[in-house]
């Protein structure tokens, strides 16, 4: 008896298992797109680099001097 | 000894194909145009990705209360020729799964329009899902023949939430644009009750043909298309109408009316002498009407871009 490998139940859930594959790639597509809109309509770039609070020099103004 | 099978149908495992059938692909087409309309005609410019992924979410809401819908009514999809083959009656996919997938879909989509857009328009999916399912399809639909009125509400909601995506509120012009496919439902449901041979009867759902007879059916034609009219010119007088949109509006009201008064007239005789042909027509001119009216708003928002368009100029 030939042992069949690749069984007719295999090829149909071929078809359902790349169906889930392709939703979820869309899906990480989805959720990259919307961060990266987000994040642009951010007037200020630094107002994402303050998300931790944490203060760090380069967020820091600095002074004008003045004679 | 033989090949082991697992293709009988105890065992048929749904393909992609059967659950996308369980989101009513057909309604979600409609969907996402009135709902692209009630966005693009907002005075509030969206991002292009942002208005995809709300029209993405809407469509999904959309599916998602298909599938639950499904879920509810496989009793009654079971015993009609209409919808006998559908995923769940015909046993391609099952009643538990259909019901995972709606619920899924459901949160997943509203959370996601929250999360991308804002959760007025979240908000306003979760209550459209909510109305189809619970309104109308768990309580209206089994108990009276007004059913489609108050049930046709639910498809009336995408327009308001593409319009609450653009602006984060509620305004006179997305009220008229709800209120417009409100209206639309019944005379656009009727026309067709009225040629189609149904089995509702049969699945214990009361429609009106069957309830209150042919000619009362006839008359409701009339009467909801009467109270379409000022709706569909009223939403011309707004920000988001122009001339463009009204001079639509008037020769569509007129073409619907007239087609819903040449119902009016009729008999079953008349009907069945020429085979339905006029309601046939009426339905058609229904399935224009509201393209139309969304299809004259969009212009409107187009020509406005080139600074025509609305009553200003």
């Amino acid at each position: 008896m030939v042992i069949r490998v690749e069984h007719e139940l295999h090829t149909r859930r071929k078809g359902r298992n790349a169906g889930v594959g392709l939703l979820l790639v869309g899906f990480i597509a989805i959720v990259f797109g919307l961060t990266v809109v987000k994040v642009l309509q951010l007037d200020d770039i630094r107002q994402f680099e303050t998300f931790d609070h944490a203060p760090r020099p380069q967020l820091v103004p600095i002074p004008e001097v003045t004679e | 000894m033989t090949d082991f099978s697992a293709n009988d149908h105890t065992t048929h495992e749904a393909g992609m194909g059967d659950y996308f059938a369980l989101l009513k692909p057909r309604v979600m087409s409609l969907v996402v145009f009135t709902a692209l309309v009630g966005l693009l005609v907002a005075p509030v410019p969206v991002h292009p990705f942002l208005g995809f992924v709300a029209i993405l979410c809407i469509a999904v809401g959309a599916g998602a209360s298909g599938a639950l819908n499904m879920w509810w009514d496989a009793d009654i999809d079971a015993v009609m020729k209409r919808t006998v083959g559908r995923p769940i009656p015909s046993g391609r996919v099952a009643p538990g799964e259909a019901l995972g997938i709606g619920v899924a879909l459901s949160g997943f989509s509203i959370l996601l329009l929250g999360l991308a857009t804002n959760f007025l328009a979240a908000g306003l999916l979760a209550f459209t899902i909510f109305f189809y399912l619970v309104v109308y399809s768990m309580w209206l639909k089994r108990a009276t023949p007004q059913n489609i009125v108050i049930g046709g509400a639910a498809g009336a909601f995408p327009p308001m939430i593409g319009w609450a995506v653009a602006t984060g509120g509620v305004s006179i012009e997305s009220l008229l644009m709800f209120a417009l496919i409100f209206m639309w439902t019944p005379p656009h449901f009727w026309a067709l009750a009225l040629f189609v041979k149904s089995d509702y009867g049969r699945a214990g759902v009361p429609m009106l043909t069957e309830t209150h007879g042919r000619d009362a059916t006839r008359r409701h034609v009339l009467v909801y298309t009467l109270l379409l009219v000022p709706v569909a010119l009223g939403l011309g007088l707004t920000s988001i109408g122009g001339p463009v949109y009204m001079a639509v509006a008037v020769v569509m009201n007129a073409w619907f009316l007239k087609g819903a008064y040449d119902i009016w007239r009729r008999d079953d005789a008349a009907c069945e002498a020429d085979k339905h042909r006029v309601e046939i027509k009426v339905f058609k001119v229904s399935l224009y009407y509201l393209f139309a009216h969304f299809g004259a708003l969009l212009a409107e928002a187009a020509l406005r871009l080139y600074g025509f368009g609305g009553w200003s100029w």
